[in-house]
């Protein structure tokens, strides 16, 4: 209860030395222990799928039959599918794909979600209406059921122009994406509502500032911060999203062994080689929940209204 | 209230119509003949297959074509399965109420959890208690339905051997027994949904009840002399579910996608799993009907986390 | 006076934990309430008054606040280590408690008259029903129209002038012996305002309760107050009948606070500027040795921050610590 903490008032003027904003924010995230610590498994997790091909040069599609369903041994760290291929190898080429996806979708998602939104929030009037009816609708639909839909009813004719893996990549990138803006659009619409009466946008506008102008140098780089954490937290949704497709075998072809996919195949075996489950799944938690602490230190970080 | 009520319902409406445009342009952008199965399988001859398109309107000008569209799947005449020449109408209905116990369960189980761990920890902020639940709020909602389910069978099927993993509907049992031998069937997906559920609600729990617990309304209700847990049950949670039931609403569309998996994982007869087998198959009009039957689930709770919201908070309701 | 006083607070100390270090909100007050009297405490705004009263019912937080020493004795018995169950027992029962805010001190999912009958029904076991007659009852000696109509609705459906009326009843409902108000009138319009206190005066005429009033408004103590207490900064720096404290107020910071009040008499006349108090309130982190008013204050000498002054009764009745004035023996 602030109320009754008298020294409002009277506090005593900034003693801190003067720190510019992302110094501030560098200094609100280093005080959410989990998120520092997740930012740098995250820093791991990508650093590994991205160089760890060129360390451990093993082919991800080597069939070796006298080591199939191998437990992690030397020669595997991770073990061997069915087919004898080694998992490390699987896993470091698949978690590539998967966070590609995640990432790629989350660009699309913010880039649908920032232009609904502004053009919502510069419109006003009917057009913000009838998108924000748009928004709440996109939010209603039942995401999975239509991703599986989509993916079956156009599966084919894409992958026959621009190949199955890319065909793929794009439809998922795409179809996440696409299911995913409403809650950046949602921000930048607030950002534009709460920030069109401030001063400095009113001086702004003033001074002549062109509409064009006001959005780009006024208005979205203080929708940043939100839509920064939004945008971290899609990440991770898409990631999740595309594992789900995979999982239920309506996602990546079995050789392209994105994590999702690498789970597809082993639940089947899960009683003989359960490390063949349990290493993908680890890698799909790890990213996942680090993607997560990191939103949330960065909440803390750039999303002041949200600290107490 | 009951003005409240229609108004809800008429709201529901454009929504209702709204999702069947989208599934409708989806159908429609879909290259190719989603009939081309029926073009393919020699045992359909030519005319009966013109006679079917005719029947479904497909050469009709294209509002006229969603007008029957939607009509038709209003009144749930939605074709026959391609594969197993049974009314789709039919195998929905026979396998929607499973769908619907695993999910009501489910809810029940991530309320049972949300709700005290949500209040006990926004009671006590940055407790032991409070860390200790947040992380593991986080954890849990950072795991993926599919991932604990395999993880569920590989505990409790195969190491343990203490549940089964594989649903069946033919169990032989009678009586207390017959209970008995569903709740152990039944058991690992429903606490692999409500506690991806659980998780993710207790932080909404928490984030609301600490957003109320310090307004004045609160000292008021100390003030007058009421037990703490009075005070806590009638002024604090009562209100913070008001923002809870938003929120539980907005997360409707990822439960139903949980279900999909779990029913996968488990191959529980539900609707979630038929939808995936037959995509698997090719089946479209099984496709487009279960996929017709999760947009009006979704809508239906909405209406009734609407209802909900208007009884909770009487400054909507007489608005 | 006839034997124990109803209130005695006696040498209270609240502090609260914040980053910086402790802030002592409260560092050793005396203040006393006779049967029936009203005392105001006034103040600017971080004085200490509203935690103290607050800390009279217990409703501080606690942590980040703390009572680090003192009595609060009502009818002679020290609430300060009373364990909760035993508190619950004197809030609404026996001090009613008015807050500064009526928009937001309604629960607003509940209707007026449920949020008064549960009082009662808390402290005197009545029926669903009596309890709302209970309500209906206050709300019509709160002077609001068609009680039996209002007690159904909600809190969104009343003014703030009304909301604070409710919250009177409500204060009220359990025949309270002492009603604590934290400034009942701030929030309110000026004209509302004098509604709300002619209300607060007529209550207690005809239920004869004590009335402790917290306000910043001079012009608020000057109309309702029988005694005054005068805070600064934690403590109290002087008390005095109300007569007495307008007509010789002692300490600089009281008559600081008097000639601060607009006077559209004089101002016409004499073209007299406002008169403002120079300077901020101290640091409650770390208050500075001796007076606390001294870097603040007109008559300030090297013996005013070398120690500080305690507060001596320089008149019968009259209060105040300041060494200007020579301790009178009575």
């Amino acid at each position: 209860m602030a109320g009754s903490i008298p020294v409002s008032a009277t506090a005593s003027p900034a003693r801190k030395p003067h720190i510019g904003p992302w110094g501030e924010a560098w200094r609100r995230f280093r005080k959410h222990r989990l998120a520092v610590v997740s930012a740098v498994v995250l820093f791991f997790l990508v650093f590994a799928v991205l160089f760890g091909p060129l360390i451990w040069t093993l082919p991800i599609d080597e069939i070796d039959f006298t080591a199939r369903l191998e437990s992690p041994s030397w020669a595997h760290p991770l073990g061997t599918d069915d087919l004898g291929q080694d998992l490390l190898a699987r896993i470091l080429y698949g978690g590539r794909i998967s966070l590609a996806v995640g990432f790629t979708a989350m660009l699309v998602a913010v880039g649908l979600g920032v232009l609904v939104g502004s053009v919502a929030g510069m419109a006003g009037g009917k057009l913000d209406a009838a998108l924000m009816w748009l928004t709440d609708l996109f939010l209603s639909l039942p995401q999975l059921p239509l991703l599986l839909l989509i993916i079956y009813l156009f599966r084919e004719s894409l992958t026959g122009i621009v190949g199955v893996e890319m065909g793929v990549f794009i439809m998922v990138v795409a179809v996440i994406g696409i299911f995913n803006w409403m809650p950046v659009a949602r921000l930048v619409r607030a950002q534009f509502f709460s920030l069109r009466e401030k001063e400095f946008v009113e001086a702004a506008r003033a001074l002549g500032a062109s509409r064009m102008r006001l959005v780009l140098r006024h208005i979205l780089p203080n929708a940043l911060g939100p839509v920064i954490v939004a945008a971290t937290i899609d990440v991770a949704g898409a990631i999740i999203a595309e594992s789900t497709l995979s999982f239920l075998g309506l996602g990546f072809p079995p050789d392209v062994p994105t994590w999702g996919r690498l789970l597809f195949d082993a639940k089947d075996n899960l009683d003989f080689a359960p490390h063949w489950a349990l290493f993908p799944g680890l890698a799909i938690f790890l990213a996942v929940v680090s993607i997560n602490f990191v939103g949330d230190g960065l909440r803390d970080a750039l999303d002041p209204r949200r600290v107490q | 209230m009951t003005n409240y009520l229609t108004r809800r319902l008429l709201i529901a409406i454009p929504s209702l119509l709204g999702i069947s445009v989208i599934l409708f342009t989806i159908l429609a952008l879909a290259p190719g003949d989603p009939f081309e199965e029926l073009a393919t399988n020699p045992a359909i001859p030519p005319d009966v297959r013109a006679h079917l398109r005719a029947s479904l309107g497909l050469d009709d000008p294209i509002h006229e074509r969603y007008w029957s569209w939607l009509t038709a799947m209003l009144r749930g005449e939605w074709g026959y399965s391609f594969v197993s020449r049974i009314p789709v109408d039919q195998l929905i209905l026979q396998r929607l109420p499973t769908t619907i116990a695993v999910i009501g369960l489910a809810q029940i189980v991530a309320l049972c959890i949300a709700l005290p761990v949500g209040v006990y920890a926004a009671t006590r902020p940055y407790s032991l208690f409070d860390q200790v639940a947040n992380t593991l709020a986080f954890i849990g909602f950072s795991l993926p339905t599919f991932f604990t389910g395999l993880l569920m069978i590989l505990l409790f099927s195969i190491y343990l051997d203490w549940l089964p993993f594989v649903f069946r509907t033919d169990i032989e049992a009678t009586g207390l027994n017959w209970w008995w031998q569903m709740l152990r069937q039944t058991i690992m997906p429903i606490m692999v949904l409500g506690l991806f559920q659980g998780a993710a609600w207790t932080r909404y729990v928490r984030s609301a009840v600490l957003d109320v617990i310090r307004l004045d309304h609160v000292t008021t209700a100390r003030a007058k002399g009421l037990p703490e847990s009075r005070v806590t049950i009638l002024h604090v949670v009562r209100n913070a579910m008001i923002p809870v039931v938003t929120l539980v609403a907005l997360q409707m569309p990822a439960v139903f996608g949980g279900a999909i998996v779990t029913e996968q994982i488990f191959r529980i007869p539900g609707i979630g799993s038929l939808l995936v087998t037959s995509i698997l198959s090719n089946d479209t009009p099984v496709i487009m009907a279960v996929t017709f039957v999760f947009a009006i689930l979704v809508i239906f709770f909405n209406l009734v986390a609407d209802i909900l919201y208007g009884w909770l908070d009487p400054r909507i309701s007489y608005r | 006076m006839t034997g124990q006083r109803l209130l005695e607070i006696q040498g209270l100390k609240v502090h609260f934990r914040t980053d910086d270090g402790w802030v002592r909100a409260v560092d050793g007050i005396d203040i006393g309430v006779d049967r029936g009297e009203t005392v105001c405490i006034v103040g600017e705004s971080g004085c200490g008054k509203t935690v103290t009263a607050k800390t009279v019912l217990k409703l501080i937080d606690m942590p980040p606040g703390k009572i680090a020493a003192g009595q609060v004795m009502f009818e002679g018995r020290d609430l300060v280590p009373l364990p909760s169950e035993a508190m619950q027992k004197i809030r609404s029962k026996e001090i009613g408690f008015v807050f500064q805010e009526p928009m937001t001190s309604l629960n607003p999912v509940y209707t007026v008259g449920h949020q008064i009958a549960e009082a009662v029904r808390q402290h005197e076991g009545l029926s669903r029903r009596a309890a709302m007659d209970r309500a209906a009852e206050m709300l019509r000696l709160v002077n609001i129209p068609n009680p039996e109509r209002r007690v159904h609705d909600y809190p969104h459906q009343f003014s703030g002038g009304m909301r604070q009326r409710v919250m009177i009843g409500m204060a009220l409902s359990c025949g309270p012996k002492l009603l604590i108000a934290d400034e009942p009138t701030t929030a309110l319009d000026v004209t509302i305002q004098a509604q709300i206190l002619d209300l607060l005066a007529e209550m207690k005429q005809r239920l004869g309760m004590a009335v402790l009033l917290i306000t910043h408004a001079m012009g608020v103590v000057a109309e309702v107050a029988q005694r005054v207490v005068v805070m600064y900064a934690g403590k109290v720096v002087e008390e005095a009948p109300v007569g007495a404290l307008f007509a010789t107020p002692r300490h600089p910071y009281t008559q600081g606070l008097i000639r601060s009040i607009p006077r559209i008499d004089r101002a016409a006349i004499s073209h007299a500027r406002l008169e403002a108090i120079p300077g901020t309130v101290p640091s409650l982190l770390n208050p500075p040795v001796g007076c606390r008013f001294a870097a603040r204050c007109r008559h300030a000498m090297p013996e005013c921050t070398a120690a500080e002054p305690p507060l001596r009764e320089v008149a019968p009745g009259h209060k105040v610590a300041c060494i200007l004035y020579p301790e009178v023996r009575s």
